[in-house]
């Protein structure tokens, strides 16, 4: 059960080895968690990521899970919600791609698509399923500034985490007084190894930023997070700007 | 008030899916409400309990517990108020039988014209006679009265089973369910001792300590000649004023207390009430500021000494219950309240968390320490000897879950413990140090509750 802060016990982590989501997870081990299911391909890297939470206390497990494989999802993570109540979900998997080789290659385009935005629908779906049978729960979702307005320089990535931002805010309205909790997430520029090698935007923060501010968000079980806070007047104003202009910015 | 029963449930009378938070409102979850109006109803309840799911039900009286425990994700929630008859009074025994869903407002409305009062009330009339056993409740007079346990003598409890057993003081299941926070079964009525009373009034003596040094020296040469006795702390004072606190302590009036025009209704009893504070008030309005003056005029209010002086008794037990849905004050992040005990010996632990609250600047306004006297033996009954602060904190201080959380450890290094009926944040792995019977309430759920029927959210954060 989560604590009057919203600090989970157990924790599902979809995408294991995503450094956004073992930042978080390192984080709520040091408040209340105690269970930590890592779903992600299997390889050295999963076990790995499994191996370095073991270390600071917590049983940790990891369970086969691929996001472009939506039949499987269903099964893999039902196994998951069999074993106890998972008190919060953090769905943290996604691919950046490489915009300009991409849009030269339809398939890889469709794979950042399929991977950031129908397999969190289905993964998303099954989890809020489960959480909603247990009366109680948080599933957040790591979405993007990307996905609020599209710009030239990533609009497939960004596109892709539009409609898994739409997705889950409508998924939060759907759970609305069912007791489970839907956060979105939006960080901007994150120094991570999917980035690494990128000119980095302003504002550009790190996964320990980002696991900071959704134990905050928790705590006041908010629905929209920006990272850092500083983000939503930004994006608030740069959604307004008419396209000619906007097309010129250099961001 | 009530809403109509839904049709997708036709099997549970009032049967709906609503989110549920204790009287802290945090941590919502999710639950189907069941409205039992009859033993059998709630004999029906529990065994559906039983076959549906795994998710279990919990019986729920007024939602005054601060926390989770009276809170079931996923399951069901028995609201019991429903079951509020009073059975038969005792009138020169001084005993009453009654249903567990009867609140002490109803029965002091009921016992006080007859000369009787509950034998233990905490600062709430609004909770049940059943949530007052499963939290084993404490009042101001624990240090010569014990806890409300003390003064059952009977009760009936409906066991996972669909069983309905009569449980007498003195045997397993009733040391177990005393303080058992429900989960050992519903219960249905209990029978309890009263006490007497000539007058509705309270004689009250009020006095001012300086710091927590002279609190605590007032209290301890002093206690032992009251009946009821309870100190407000202010934790913002900080240097030399650290633990300053007003003594608020008396007895009921005798008759020939009462000047003459009161003693043609000694036994009146009509609390008033203010209006609620409206659904939405904007988190932080409790900031330190706002408390810290409230505290200092609270203070400066309190006279230095004033003895004999007639209080009603809603005045003296429950001033908050005047403010329907007080809770609000706090906005919609909620509070946590935190109350622990530390033996007597321990005084230098007390005074390290008193310091170190006052240090953090925690906006505290309803501070509270006292003394308790012998324990009662129930398994996860909270009072032990010793001293017990009880504070309420906003739930948006930045970084208050690992404040309490050192806070804690200070209290379980002293064998201490904190109070699972107003708990909502505790770390499982101290639950065992602080209560030693711990290992025998857990074996006997397991033989009684071997499919555990009876569960709540409490429950499963602690693994109860």
């Amino acid at each position: 059960m989560k604590d009057a802060f919203g600090i989970p016990q157990s924790l599902l982590v979809l995408g294991g080895t995503s450094e956004i989501g073992l930042a978080t997870a390192r984080r709520l081990i040091t408040r209340r968690t105690r269970t930590v299911w890592l779903a992600g391909r299997p390889s050295p890297a999963l076990d790995a990521a499994a191996e370095e939470l073991r270390g600071s206390g917590a049983d940790v497990r990891t369970v086969a899970f691929d996001a472009l494989d939506s039949e499987a999802h269903e099964e893999a993570l039902g196994k998951v919600f069999t074993e106890g109540d998972i008190d919060m979900v953090l769905l943290a998997f996604g691919v950046l791609g490489d915009q300009a080789r991409d849009e030269g290659d339809p398939l890889a385009a469709v794979r950042v698509a399929q991977t950031n935005y129908t397999g969190a629908v289905s993964a998303g779906l099954v989890c809020a399923r489960a959480l909603q049978a247990q009366g109680h729960g948080s599933l957040v979702v790591l979405s993007s500034v990307a996905g609020e307005r599209a710009r030239r320089s990533n609009f497939i990535y960004g596109s892709s985490k539009a409609g898994l931002d739409a997705f889950a805010q409508g998924l939060g309205d759907a759970l609305h007084g069912t007791g489970v909790h839907v956060m979105v997430v939006r960080p901007g520029f994150v120094r991570t190894k999917m980035t690494a090698g990128l000119a980095e935007a302003p504002l550009a923060t790190t996964p320990d930023a980002v696991a900071a501010a959704i134990e905050l968000g928790l705590r006041r079980r908010s629905e929209t997070v920006w990272v850092p806070g500083a983000l939503r007047v930004v994006m608030a104003g740069l959604r307004h700007v008419p396209r000619p202009l906007f097309r010129r910015l250099p961001v | 008030m009530a809403a109509a029963p839904s049709p997708t449930a036709p099997t549970s009378p009032g049967y709906d899916t609503v989110p549920v938070t204790g009287w802290g409102r945090t941590a919502p979850t999710s639950a189907h409400l069941v409205r039992p109006r009859s033993y059998e109803e709630t004999v029906a309840a529990v065994r559906e309990c039983a076959v549906t799911g795994r998710r279990g039900g919990i019986a729920r009286g007024l939602g005054r517990a601060y926390g989770d425990a009276a809170q079931n994700a996923g399951g069901a929630v028995l609201d019991m108020t429903g079951l509020d008859r009073i059975h038969a009074i005792d009138a020169a025994g001084g005993t009453v039988l009654c249903d567990a869903g009867v609140s002490l407002h109803r029965l002091m409305e009921v016992l006080l014209p007859l000369g009787w009062f509950v034998p233990v009330t905490p600062g709430t009339r609004y909770v049940t006679v059943g949530g007052a056993i499963g939290a084993d409740i404490h009042g101001k007079n624990h240090h010569v009265h014990g806890s409300f346990s003390r003064h059952v003598e009977a009760l009936e409890l409906l066991t996972a089973d669909g069983e309905v057993r009569m449980v007498e003081r003195g045997t397993e299941l009733f040391d177990a369910t005393a303080g058992g926070m429900g989960l050992t079964g519903v219960i249905l009525t209990a029978t309890v001792r009263l006490q007497r009373v000539e007058t509705s009034l309270m004689s009250v003596d009020t006095e001012r300590a300086t710091d927590l040094d002279d609190l605590m020296a007032r209290l301890t040469a002093t206690d032992h000649r009251y009946r009821y006795s309870v100190a407000w702390i202010d934790l913002l004072a900080r240097g030399s004023a650290l633990g300053r606190a007003v003594l608020t302590r008396g007895d009921h009036a005798p008759l020939d207390a009462l000047p003459a025009r009161a003693r043609r209704a000694p036994l009146e009893f009509r609390p008033g009430r203010l209006p609620a504070p409206p659904a939405f008030v904007p988190e932080g309005l409790l900031g330190r500021t706002t408390v810290g003056l409230f505290n200092e005029l609270w203070y400066r209010r309190a006279p230095r000494l004033r003895t004999g002086e007639l209080q009603k008794l809603a005045a003296f037990f429950h001033p908050l219950d005047g403010v329907p849905h007080w809770n609000r004050v706090y906005g919609r992040g909620g509070f946590v309240q935190y109350q622990f005990v530390v033996g007597y010996g321990q005084e230098d632990a007390l005074r390290r968390v008193v310091r170190r609250i006052s240090e953090r600047r925690c906006p505290s306004f309803l501070a509270v320490l006292k003394r308790f006297g012998d324990s009662d033996p129930g398994w996860l009954s909270f009072p032990m000897p010793g001293w017990t602060l009880a504070l309420d904190i906003p739930a948006s201080l930045p970084g208050l879950g690992a404040f309490l959380d050192e806070l804690d450890e200070e209290v379980a290094a002293a064998d201490g413990r904190v109070y699972l009926a107003k708990d909502s944040r505790l770390r499982p792995e101290l639950l065992d140090a602080m209560y030693p019977r711990l290992a025998d309430f857990r074996s006997l759920r397991a033989r009684l509750d071997p499919a555990g029927v009876f569960r709540s959210d409490l429950s499963r954060r602690l693994s109860l």
